[in-house]
């Protein structure tokens, strides 16, 4: 979708430890006998990897690529694809906003501008502290309770700009109340 | 709080396929099978072969409730006869604003997915079903990986499924928040680990599809509908709504209405009701008036206020120059919006998720992007209008042009917005300052 540069004097080209740590990939083994193929696995290992880590590094790519017998190439045109995937650090909570028709036609603008005014970031930015990202995305199905809010996984309904300062300050903002599986471990903070 | 058709009507029309939201034991594997779940799987794997269940779904001609309206039952008798592995997909990748009907049965209903799930693969002698989830649907995926769970626990998943010797496992793939994965081969190339770029057909999937195995993709509301074929017979499915479009259909209501949500009916109702009728939208919020009513999803196309009696079926939306039913899921423009935000977000919308593997789909949507967005900053010209009609009509693989329906979408939304608003859009262009237009164009040329 979008072309990036990777400065390559600046990459390294290997770091001295692996980032996928023994556990992690036992976890990502779980996938591979559900698949023909081993690069099948790819989506869920980056799903996985994103969980532990918040993003996908260069190196975690690299080690993914190796795991599942593809070149790094391709891990990296597969992460970029996809605009779930983060290739670079986020904070401990994303606020996500809906922009998509029924989320916009219902005031989803004025809820961004009082996301950045609370945080102080821009979208697409981190705050300094690493607590918070923010962002917006395409539709989100669930535009029955718009305009909507994401903190990590958790949808906040029908927000209003008053509602978004008390919706991040409370601590409890990024809990399900439903039993999660264990199969994915989620966003830290859930 | 998704709301189901009035409880006070129910004497004219019994949730089917909405029966279980609110009822949260249902979402559990006994409270499903209390409520009489797993029922027609039972009775399809010990009491029918695949072909007569292929046969009831046909002959009930079930159409696929994703968009394109393709009858299941037909779908399934595409696999050739001398397969020896063939795969089950079952999208759940919900993208299109403004629809969220599979994110409600996924969340009150997961069991009724499963069942239907291992009816069609029963069906299509698949061993292996993958639900392609998109990523963002958090809840939805622990509660049908529960469901799922609870049903390989109970034998339900897995080998031998109620001694019938027919074995499924299903597995939930979680996608990356891409729209293109909607589309069947995007759906398959995601799945195989690669981008959801879609593939050139023939060969269909039903040839050669995931990992090259004869493969059938089926969208979540049509596999909830199979187990009610299964129990109660094509007949009955046949005589829920009008000829051509039968059975239980859930459509979605959202924008400035007293009561958005997701609503069944059969097809036999207007646009108008599904906005006004307090057993559904209820009517718009704070007096407001319909102004622009997008009714199948944003790629369908756009009708205009005075077109609310438009019916919800397979065969009207192409009558007022829309692309199809598609999701029947409505998003209601009010008269205080500007048409020029609206288009622009539309066409935001097209260019963010074009795969950019058709270069008229990945310049086009992100052109009508640019040239929508300056409409709405008030430095639109008017050759822009047709501009953008002739963008729209150059792209999609209508006039043969593209690998997916993609383009089709998003030229639809365009070319309708502009065709059906365009004294509205040439009014705006008028009241702009023409000195600010030509210094803006001479900055940017």
């Amino acid at each position: 979708m979008s072309w990036k540069v990777i400065d390559r004097n600046a990459a390294p080209d290997k770091a001295e430890a692996p980032v996928l740590t023994d556990a992690l990939v036992e976890k990502i083994r779980v996938f591979l006998p559900r698949y023909e193929t081993k690069r099948a696995a790819l989506l869920p290992a980056l799903h996985v990897v994103q969980d532990h880590f918040g993003y996908v590094s260069w190196q975690a790519m690299q080690e993914l690529a190796e795991l599942l017998e593809i070149n790094a190439s391709d891990v990296f045109d597969v992460v970029t694809f996809y605009t779930y995937f983060w290739t670079h650090p986020r904070g401990e909570k994303v606020v996500t906003v809906c922009r998509s028709t029924a989320c916009a036609f219902m005031g989803a603008d004025s809820v961004l501008d009082e996301c950045k005014k609370v945080l102080g970031i821009g979208e697409h930015e981190t705050t300094a502290d690493g607590k918070f990202s923010l962002q917006t995305e395409e539709c989100l199905a669930t535009c029955d309770h718009a305009p909507c809010l994401y903190v990590n996984e958790r949808c906040h309904k029908h927000v209003k700009p008053e509602d978004v300062r008390r919706i991040i300050e409370d601590p409890n903002n990024a809990k399900l109340d439903i039993e999660r599986s264990t199969l994915f471990d989620g966003v830290k903070g859930a | 709080m998704v709301r189901t058709a009035d409880p006070t009507n129910l004497s004219t029309y019994e949730p089917i396929l909405l029966r279980h939201v609110g009822v949260p034991e249902a979402r559990t594997l006994e409270g499903y099978r209390a409520r009489g779940g797993y029922k027609a799987a039972e009775k399809a794997l010990t009491q029918m072969s695949a072909d007569d269940v292929i046969d009831e779904v046909k002959r009930a001609n079930l159409r696929g409730r994703g968009g394109a309206g393709f009858p299941a039952g037909v779908k399934w008798s595409f696999l050739p006869k001398d397969r020896t592995v063939t795969y089950l997909c079952v999208n759940a990748d919900e993208s299109e604003p403004p629809t969220f009907s599979n994110r409600v049965l996924m969340e009150n209903d997961p069991h009724a997915l499963i069942e239907g799930t291992i009816i069609a693969g029963y069906a299509t002698r698949a061993t292996t079903a993958y639900i392609y989830m998109r990523g963002e649907f958090w809840e939805q995926f622990h509660i049908v990986q529960k469901a799922i769970d609870e049903a390989y626990a109970a034998g339900i998943l897995g080998k031998d499924i109620f001694g019938s010797g027919y074995g499924l496992n299903v597995y939930i793939h979680r996608g990356g928040g891409a729209y293109v994965c909607g589309e069947e081969t995007g759906l398959i190339e995601s799945i195989e680990g690669k981008r959801g770029w879609p593939r050139i057909k023939p060969p269909f999937p039903a040839i050669e599809g995931l990992f090259r195995k004869p493969t059938v993709v089926n969208n979540v509301e049509t596999l909830c509908n199979v187990p009610h074929i299964i129990e109660r017979g094509a007949d009955w499915f046949l005589g829920i709504g009008p000829e051509g479009s039968s059975g239980p259909k859930l459509f979605c209501i959202s924008g400035p209405v007293k009561k958005p949500g997701c609503y069944e009916w059969a097809m036999d109702i207007s646009l108008r009701e599904l906005i006004e009728d307090p057993r559904f939208g209820g009517g718009m919020r704070d007096g407001k008036k319909v102004k622009a009513v997008f009714p199948g999803g944003i790629s369908m196309g756009v009708v205009t206020g005075d077109e609310l009696d438009m019916k919800m079926n397979f065969t009207d939306p192409a009558k007022f120059g829309l692309l199809g039913l598609g999701t029947a899921a409505a998003v209601v423009v009010d008269d205080s919006i500007d048409i020029r935000t609206v288009i622009r977000n539309v066409a935001r919308f097209f260019s963010h998720e074009s795969c950019g593997q058709c270069t008229q789909c990945r310049e086009g949507t992100s052109w009508m992007f640019k040239m929508t967005d300056r409409l709405a900053g008030n430095l639109g010209r008017r050759e822009d209008l047709d501009l953008l009609a002739e963008v729209s009509g150059n792209m999609g693989m209508m006039p043969g042009m593209s690998i997916c329906g993609l383009s089709d979408g998003a030229a639809f939304a365009i070319k309708t917005v502009i065709k059906k608003f365009r004294s509205e859009l040439e009014e705006c262009i008028a009241r702009e300052n023409p000195e600010a237009v030509k210094i803006a164009l001479e900055v940017v040329n």
